[in-house]
């Protein structure tokens, strides 16, 4: 195994023109720090973007970022927050749920895994925040895609292809994505003690409203005992949040509103500033609110609507611990390693609700015996692996990383 | 710049029309042949153009079916043959997208016009490809939803074709593109196969297939059904009408309305020419004497209206705007929009005819590209009339021409490619919302290079290897996908001894 640390896009493109010349393959990683998902690569080379980093252009009147993929995403929201603006997909940090520290993943890392948090509901995925992009193709050749305007209709979108493709279909070395000012008041109304069917009512009545929610999450009372703000760990029960962002004005008078609709649901609390902000982070990055005993950690995305039907099978069926994101369009499962982490049980409840479930964490063992991501119909399959024949037709990026054909 | 020139016609697909035709006849029910195919010059010549009307060209033949497994039979006849074909929704299209070809089959997705179902549970709508983009809107307007994107034909566009053009619209500023809104397709692929991607929940479990698929005008194939995310409708909504003295100004004011912090549903300006034009046709009550005009638009809860209301007002105080009206109701917001929306018609009363731009510029870049504009505008001797998204910087410049003088719709071609390449000079696109087609086909290069357009084409490969659909749309160079698909192995090899190593 040899290992790059390239500091260049030249030097990127070497690396990869020469294991293309001996017909190596190579595992495409920013830190590493989300090594853990996908299935395991075979590769003769290890290309660490990690060093190809820096901020290259940032016009915070014009909301738009440009950095080299491999500048760590604790310098970019750095940089953003000095100028009270954010990345509005609110990415997760989910070094930690693999053993890595916090704060340590990339650009990159964040958008080779379209990886969006509690917001995506409102303010959408990674993906659509992505405005175009520098890569390095299968043959060898560095690529542009897109450009640094958010209105750009201008050919075939590549960026939104490249985001989410865990580094199967090129290299990216350079990625511009759309800055959004940050709101300027955080509140969080928490009503205690709904079971997953009503929390699922509940969140879909608040999201229905004019409001305007920008995170609605539920925590079992096993979930909400490891949360660290005290509203939510001393509530001895289940606690679903319900987030408002906004000018102080209006964030205030959404929240009594709020109030008020799901005053029929139960006993509510409100959490403001910095506890707010805790909770949501706790939720986002989910490692401190899931009991790691070494356990199997699954991502399903849902139809909301069918968010605690599956989660109440699957929790009956496998034992798994839970936890529900994005209105109950997101499921996070803690489940026992078993044979196969239960991946039939969970992929026979997706094939009747639609959605895909995703094995995000697993000894590798397992991740090379079950497939990690969604098994998709044959047409699509098929769609996928031409895709991935076309962009790397040598078959060197990261190979199987995603399934026996990408 | 050359004219631009579609592929040459197969003579061959020519001499076997009537073949084509009956056995294209020969996939719907007898009966009904003459309603889903359409072969007759007369007929024919309503699909000869879409909203690019300066390009025309009568398809082989026109088919028009009315189910997925109509469409995907149509497909694989085509496919088996060898037969091109160009989809079309409403044929709206601003860049000829749906422009036909001699040797292609048109298929048109029009009988595709029922929605199936609307899903409040999980704030989604499931539509035909034909159903238009403002039926949606209506669909769930009383129970108090609607649908984002509001391309300015959202009256009679279609949804696929929408998902086709990744169409905008003046509120994208705050909801986004089509692209942000879908969640799934139905689609059929050019050999029959239907495929479904995505769904009603969020993000895809594989590679993102509906993120390139949505804005590849009907060249990765054909859309029959779509899932649409949609929204709550905002509690209020008010409009600021505000008049400044410079274009400069209003520039300004739009970049500190942004820096502040406020995304606005919808910003928009007009140049003086733009004002007096639709002043004259809607009499919206726009101030003449200004000479740029800026329409903002904001919603959501009325605590939060109220709010920026107010901080908007201040700010263009600042940049020195010279009138301010606030709306007090709906009737005098909508008044506010009247013209704005007739701008392309109150522009087609004071010129015999009009070219209408489509580029995106950074936002800061604003009043030097009008200025430059004005100084092509005197050269090519052509009046310019300004409509702009200001918000996300999407510029419409509606160049003033009458064909009936010869040379001068070549005239006004050209002076509108040099708009785009400006657009591209000072870090802006080709097109912000009305896609490539075959308009601006020609100028790609002038964004992207040839290895750029090569990996963009690859996408093509994957999905319609024989460039059956839609060939001599969005890409200046036809390439076979043999020859893209090859690898170059390049030379080279480990070690490297400048490489910084584990």
């Amino acid at each position: 195994m040899q290992g790059f640390h390239p500091e260049t896009e030249g030097q990127a493109t070497d690396v990869v023109r020469a294991a293309l010349s001996e017909n190596q393959a190579i595992n495409v990683m920013g830190s590493g720090s989300k090594q853990g998902w996908g299935a395991p690569v075979a590769a003769e080379v290890e290309l660490h973007l990690s060093a190809l980093q820096g901020i290259e252009s940032y016009e915070p009147e014009e909301l738009v970022l440009t950095a080299k993929a491999g500048t760590a995403m604790a310098e970019i929201e750095q940089a953003l927050g000095k100028n009270d603006q954010t990345l509005a997909f609110e990415p997760p940090d989910l070094g930690p749920l693999y053993g890595a520290a916090a704060g340590s993943g990339t650009l990159g890392g964040i958008i080779a895994c379209n990886l969006s948090g509690p917001a995506r509901i409102r303010s959408g995925a990674a993906r659509d925040h992505v405005l175009g992009l520098d890569a390095i193709g299968g043959r060898g050749e560095l690529f542009h895609a897109g450009g640094r305007v958010v209105k750009n209709v201008t050919g075939f979108d590549l960026s939104k292809v490249m985001a989410g493709s865990f580094g199967t279909l090129g290299v990216m070395t350079s990625i511009t994505v759309r800055a959004l000012p940050a709101p300027e008041k955080r509140r969080t109304v928490l009503i205690f003690g709904l079971d997953w069917e009503r929390a699922v009512e509940a969140m879909g009545a608040a999201l229905r409203s004019p409001h305007d929610i920008n995170g609605a999450a539920h925590l079992p009372a096993g979930a909400a005992a490891l949360s660290e703000p005290g509203y939510v760990s001393g509530a001895h029960q289940s606690v679903t949040a319900l987030r408002i962002e906004g000018p102080g004005p209006s964030a205030a008078a959404r929240c009594a509103a709020l109030r008020k609709l799901l005053a029929p649901f139960g006993e509510i609390e409100e959490l403001r500033g910095h506890n707010s902000s805790l909770l949501w982070r706790e939720v986002r990055d989910v490692a401190a609110l899931l009991p790691d005993a070494g356990n199997c950690i699954w991502r399903l995305s849902v139809p909301p609507a069918s968010g605690a039907a599956v989660t109440e099978a699957l929790i009956a069926a496998t034992g798994a611990e839970a936890l529900m994101d994005w209105g109950g369009g997101l499921i996070w499962l803690s489940v026992a390693p078993g044979l196969d982490a239960s991946a039939g049980t969970l992929r026979a409840a997706i094939a009747e609700c639609g959605g895909h479930a995703t094995l995000l964490r697993a000894p590798e063992a397992l991740r090379a015996a079950v497939p990690v991501f969604q098994p998709a119909d044959a047409v699509t399959e098929q769609l996928a692996a031409r895709l991935k024949g076309v962009f790397d037709p040598a078959g060197i990026f990261n190979p199987g990383r995603m399934s026996a054909g990408a | 710049m050359a004219p631009m020139q579609l592929p040459e016609p197969d003579p061959e697909i020519l001499g076997r029309r009537e073949e084509i035709i009956a056995g294209l006849s020969a996939l719907f029910p007898p009966h009904r042949v003459s309603d889903h195919v359409i072969s007759d010059t007369a007929s024919m010549r309503v699909f000869e153009c879409d909203g690019l009307s300066a390009y025309r060209q009568l398809p082989l033949v026109v088919v028009l079916p009315e189910t997925t497994d109509q469409v995907s039979k149509v497909l694989e006849f085509c496919h088996q043959g060898g037969v091109k074909v160009v989809a079309r929704g409403a044929g709206t299209s601003l860049s000829g997208g749906a422009l036909p070809l001699a040797d292609a089959v048109v298929l048109g997705l029009g009988k595709f016009n029922r929605i199936l179902d609307i899903d409040y549970a999980n704030r989604c709508v499931v539509a035909e490809a034909g159903v238009a983009n403002m039926a949606i809107t209506d669909a769930v307007a009383s129970d108090g939803f609607f649908y984002g994107p509001d391309p300015s034909s959202q009256v009679v566009c279609s949804v696929g074709g929408n998902i086709a053009e990744n169409s905008g619209g003046v509120h994208c500023l705050k909801y986004g593109l089509t692209t942000n809104n879908v969640l799934g397709v139905k689609m059929v692929l050019i050999d029959g196969r239907v495929v479904e991607i995505g769904g009603r929940h969020l993000d895809s479990g594989g590679y993102d297939l509906l993120g390139v698929i949505t804005g590849s005008e009907g060249l990765l194939g054909v859309i029959t059904e779509v899932t649409l995310r949609i929204l709550a409708s905002p509690e209020d909504v008010c409009a600021l009408l505000l008049g400044f003295p410079s274009a400069a100004a209003a520039g300004e004011c739009v970049a500190s309305i942004i820096g502040s912090g406020v995304i606005p549903a919808g910003m928009e300006m007009m140049d003086r020419p733009a004002i007096h034009a639709t002043e004259e046709f809607v009499h919206a009550g726009y101030p003449l004497d200004a000479e740029a005009l800026l329409i903002v638009e904001l919603d959501g809860p009325a605590a939060e209206v109220e709010y920026l209301v107010r901080r908007v007002q201040d700010l263009a105080a600042e940049a020195g705007a010279n009138y301010t009206r606030i709306s007090q109701n709906d009737a005098e917001r909508e008044r506010f929009w009247a013209g704005r929306k007739n701008a392309f018609p109150a522009i087609g009363r004071i010129s015999p005819d009009y070219y209408c731009m489509d580029g995106t510029i950074p936002r800061a870049r604003l009043a030097e590209v009008l200025d430059r504009i004005s100084e092509l505008s005197e050269t090519y001797g052509l009046s310019v009339a300004n409509v702009f998204h200001a918000g996300d910087g999407n510029l419409h410049p509606l160049i003033l021409y009458d064909a009936n003088v010869p040379g001068e719709l070549e005239k006004t071609e050209e002076f509108g490619s040099e708009i785009l390449r400006l657009c591209v000079e000072v870090g802006g696109v080709l097109t912000g919302e009305h896609g490539v087609g075959v308009e601006k086909r020609d100028l790609m290069g002038a964004m992207f290079t040839d290895i750029d357009l090569e990996q963009q084409q690859r996408i093509k490969c994957a999905f319609d290897p024989d460039q059956l659909l839609n060939p001599g749309k969005v890409f200046p160079k036809l390439h076979r996908c043999v020859e893209l698909g090859r690898a170059h192995v390049h030379g080279g090899k480990i070690p490297f001894p400048h490489l910084p190593r584990l």
